[in-house]
């Protein structure tokens, strides 16, 4: 499959200069009695790749709901590509994206009606020879014009990911990208994510269970649990704090509360 | 204050982007057209029958020709504008598209905006067949009305819009549980709205509460073109103003609504 996704990616020339891609202080979600996210506070680069891990119920999901201002938070603040969220969310939707589980595609509109609707509300430009692009480079050509509902869980996913792509964002949020997937198709996700973060620039949060996923892909790992930030450093050095040879050891550790590690 | 810095401006290619999302639903799926056109039909027919032995029956409605089938086009037009708003809304809901809308470059009011076009493109396609059958069945011209009509027609979907973006933001915020709303709320002003009586029939007390609703003052309006063959212009002025009232209010309250919503979390879910 073509990687062919090399367009500029758009100015932020209107940012704070220097500004992280994302900035999120003393951020608390209190759901009723439930604490879902407990005053976690983290800065996430610009070009880098970052994974947050954790259980179910960790936070995660509504850490990322927050970032997007689709939740909004009980304390704390976030910022987007130098923008305060909700606030300044008109400055930066146009320039991020992102793909769920919790969300669908409308399943009676073909993929390239999809396609064109979330374009037009991107304003993208060429829209016709994006789509076309994006066709290639995602393998979407043979159902291009086939309804979003007749498709496999794998081809929606290519699809979701296509919208995801679609107005070639700097900010790309992902939660559970490879969620049911077969292995070559997590596969073939996880190297175009790779390759399009190389290409564009493009800063990558992703939300995942999938410990492999996450050691392949992020330059940087935050471990959540019960809405608190367990540990935050690259993966090689989260193994080494935690003896340990995989991610999947360190999950099962923080998960059951088997905390070992050999450094502060 | 968050709420309406994130709503400030408006572009007509994202309002252009969501009208084409529901056209495109709407050609791909022959049971939402044949609905569209189902239920004014079915309502025409039976009224307009109810209308003959009626006329033929009683002085009064034989001289009020128009009368009852009139009110049923009017009150369809005051219905299915809001069932078209909401429907619309609804689908977002039932295809879990509105977190992809939200996260968009998508305002708010430009989603509004898309759902009142929307409104008015499944009325036209449910509406104007069923003022055909009432002419070629009843020979009841709807458009004999005249200009009246524009302003009967301004103050009904006006209405229908406020209270489709209200039911839609209570929907948003409580999730698809809240959905029988869509289809109930609109019936409760059925009584009130006086739509085949007029208002003296009702007692005092309840009079004010009608004359609070702008499409009493329609349905009185027609009753005197038709039966008097006078329009009354206080009364649509009357409703104009109660409907831009209503329309800011419904607006104030889709927003409040929304923002409960975010800080509940419910954008995230959507379902029961």
């Amino acid at each position: 499959m073509a990687q062919n996704d090399a367009a500029p990616p758009p100015s932020s020339a209107a940012d704070p200069a220097g500004s992280a891609a994302i900035e999120v202080a003393r951020l608390t979600k209190v759901y009723k009695t439930t604490r879902a996210v407990d005053d976690i506070s983290f800065q996430i680069a610009r070009g880098s790749i970052t994974g947050l891990l954790g259980g179910n119920g960790a936070g995660k999901t509504t850490t990322i709901a927050m970032i997007m201002g689709l939740v909004l938070p009980t304390s704390g603040r976030v910022q987007v590509l130098g923008h305060a969220m909700p606030d300044g969310a008109a400055d930066v939707l146009g320039r991020m994206n992102f793909e769920s589980p919790y969300v669908d595609m409308p399943m009676r509109l073909t993929v390239r009606q999809n396609l064109t609707i979330f374009g037009r509300l991107y304003a993208v430009q060429h829209l016709r020879e994006r789509i076309a692009q994006l066709a290639a480079d995602l393998d979407l050509d043979e159902f291009l014009d086939r309804p979003n509902g007749k498709l496999s869980a794998g081809q929606k996913t290519r699809v979701a990911l296509a919208k995801a792509l679609i107005n070639q964002p700097e900010l790309l949020l992902l939660d559970e990208p490879t969620a049911s997937l077969d292995p070559d198709t997590a596969d073939w996700v996880r190297a175009h994510l790779e390759t399009y973060s190389k290409t564009h620039a493009a800063t990558i949060l992703l939300a995942s269970h999938n410990m492999f996923e996450v050691e392949r892909l992020c330059d940087r790992i935050i471990i959540m649990k019960r809405g608190r930030i367990e540990d935050d450093d690259s993966p090689d050095r989260i193994m080494a704090r935690y003896n340990r040879a995989t991610l999947e050891e360190v999950f099962l550790d923080v998960a059951r509360g088997r905390v070992n590690e050999t450094a502060p | 204050m968050s709420e309406l810095m994130m709503h400030r401006g408006i572009a007509l290619h994202r309002i252009g982007a969501m009208i084409l999302r529901y056209w495109y639903l709407l050609m791909s799926s022959w049971p939402r057209l044949l609905e569209l056109l189902y239920w004014p039909a079915l309502q025409v027919i039976t009224w307009g029958f109810l209308q003959i032995y009626i006329a033929q029956n009683a002085g009064f409605f034989a001289r009020a020709g128009g009368t009852l089938i009139g009110a049923v086009i009017l009150w369809d037009i005051l219905f299915r504008g809001q069932l078209g708003f909401s429907i619309s809304f609804l689908e977002e809901m039932w295809a879990r598209n509105l977190g992809n809308l939200m996260m968009s470059p998508l305002k708010p009011i430009e989603f509004l905006l898309a759902l009142m076009v929307m409104s008015l493109i499944r009325l036209a396609i449910g509406v104007v067949p069923m003022t055909g059958l009432a002419l070629f069945l009843f020979h009841f011209n709807f458009y004999g009305l005249g200009l009246p009509l524009i302003a009967f027609f301004c103050n009904l979907i006006f209405t229908s819009w406020s209270v489709g973006i209200f039911v839609s933001g209570l929907v948003l915020r409580n999730g698809l549980g809240a959905e029988s709303i869509v289809w109930t709320l609109m019936f409760a002003l059925m009584p009130l709205a006086c739509i085949y009586y007029p208002v003296s029939v009702l007692p005092r007390w309840l009079q004010y509460v009608a004359w609070s609703l702008p499409p009493t003052y329609v349905f009185e309006g027609m009753r005197s073109l038709l039966i008097d063959g006078v329009f009354r212009g206080d009364l649509m002025l009357a409703a104009l103003a109660i409907n831009a009232v209503l329309l800011v209010a419904s607006f104030a309250a889709f927003l409040a609504l929304l923002r409960s919503a975010r800080l509940h979390g419910s954008l995230l879910g959507g379902g029961e």
